[in-house]
């Protein structure tokens, strides 16, 4: 087995939750309310011990000294390999329960294969965070429910988010060619026949929440290639910071 | 990562494992949590295997250490490894620990079935740990660590913390 194309599998699923968990964090003592606040910081937590469990495992396969901080910290821009859809920013909270909730119905199904992994250790990380993940799934569709039947406000601005963030759904399910190999070796989710499932759960809440499924056809894509929109670099300056400023030092 | 089915601790290391608790919620000791996956003497050495709670919960590295020094003190060198399968589960906090967290405050976790339906509020099922009465309504489902969730006893007004069932 070529070494190479698992370490990259393990560091797209484990940008996603980096990335994503940065985002939340970006919340602590900046929430709409007190509850919310420590709701999307309690799930940033979530996302980043899971994104280390990936991180150690990868820093193994690695060798030579790596740790989980080089992989974590280190990297050019190009070389994380999330999904677009994570990085978008907190625009408000509209977006923050759109981006959540559209990622977490994808995380969900995304581990529920993954725990069936040939590899022990992914599948391993699978079962623990799926456990976790379902009460982030709670959350984020109660809120979806909840700004969508809402308020006239409410309403019309999960509405904008919705059609704004859609365009991102679609690269969920793109499979670069180290993904393929990966699949046929029985260690990859075949994210292909995740795609119907997924957006059958999504088109579900939405109509509960007397939200409109968006129409367009057109989807956005390059993040598991590396190519970013222009969001992730300012993250990365955020998120790097003390490593760049103060090489090698520890916490 | 190893995978352990069956908890597996030496009688002799229990007085010493019971001396660390969690840092977060000092009356339960880490037996108790059923974090302790498995504690043997191999050699000159103390293997001890825990599993986390919660994959970003903070505690953990600080139960790592805290093992090592209370080994030390009885004049043994402890190495402690994480494993993550079988993913821990409430089902393994003990009778004892479920007492000393609804004796501290916080109210012990519910089954699944029970659990998911007092936090989608379809019932009210969680005892308040002040006055018992379970007119008590949620007030967040994420509370002051990533294992709790807010709760509010209508009756005696009292705020608390609800151990979130996790299987």
């Amino acid at each position: 087995m070529n070494n190479n194309n698992l370490y990259k599998y393990i560091l797209g699923i484990a940008d996603n939750t980096l990335i994503l968990g940065q985002r939340l964090g970006e919340l602590c003592g900046h929430g709409p309310s007190l509850e919310t606040d420590i709701a999307c910081t309690n799930i940033s937590l979530d996302m980043l011990g899971q994104a280390r469990n990936y991180f150690q495992y990868a820093a193994k396969l690695k060798g030579k000294n790596y740790t989980e901080d080089d992989i974590a910290f280190l990297r050019k821009e190009h070389e994380y390999l999330n999904v677009l859809l994570v990085e978008q920013p907190n625009t408000d909270f509209a977006y923050i329960i759109t981006r959540q909730f559209l990622f977490d119905v994808y995380h969900l199904l995304f581990l529920n294969s993954l725990k069936n992994s040939n590899d022990l250790t992914l599948s391993a990380i699978a079962n623990k965070s799926i456990k976790e993940v379902s009460y982030h799934y709670r959350f984020s569709s109660d809120w979806i429910k909840r700004l969508g039947d809402g308020t006239e406000e409410s309403h019309q601005r999960i509405q904008k988010a919705i059609d704004d963030l859609w365009t991102y759904t679609d690269e969920l399910f793109h499979q670069t060619e180290g993904d393929k190999t990966m699949i046929n070796e029985g260690i990859g989710v075949d994210t292909l026949k995740l795609k119907e499932e997924y957006y059958k759960r999504v088109n579900e809440i939405l109509q509960e929440a007397t939200l409109n499924v968006p129409e367009s056809k057109y989807f956005q894509k390059g993040g598991k290639d590396g190519i970013h929109t222009e969001h992730l670099g300012f993250l990365l300056a955020d998120l790097q910071y003390m490593q760049r400023t103060y090489p090698n030092m520890q916490w | 990562m190893t995978e352990l089915l069956e908890q597996h601790i030496d009688k002799k290391l229990i007085p010493i494992l019971n001396q660390v608790s969690d840092p977060e919620i000092p009356v339960l000791t880490i037996l108790d949590m059923g974090v302790v996956r498995s504690a043997i003497i191999e050699g000159d050495e103390v293997i001890v295997k825990i599993t986390p709670t919660y994959s970003g919960c903070p505690a953990m590295d600080v139960i790592g250490d805290d093992i090592i020094t209370a080994f030390k003190k009885e004049g043994y060198k402890a190495k402690v490894e994480l494993i993550l399968s079988p993913a821990w589960t409430t089902d393994w906090i003990t009778d004892n620990g479920r007492k000393a967290l609804e004796d501290y405050g916080i109210a012990s976790p519910l089954d699944a079935q029970a659990d998911k339906e007092v936090l989608l509020e379809n019932k009210k099922l969680v005892k308040c740990t002040n006055c018992g009465s379970t007119n008590t309504r949620l007030v967040s489902q994420f509370g002051s660590t990533a294992c709790k969730a807010l709760f509010k006893c209508d009756d005696c007004q009292e705020p608390f913390d609800y151990f979130k069932c996790l299987k």
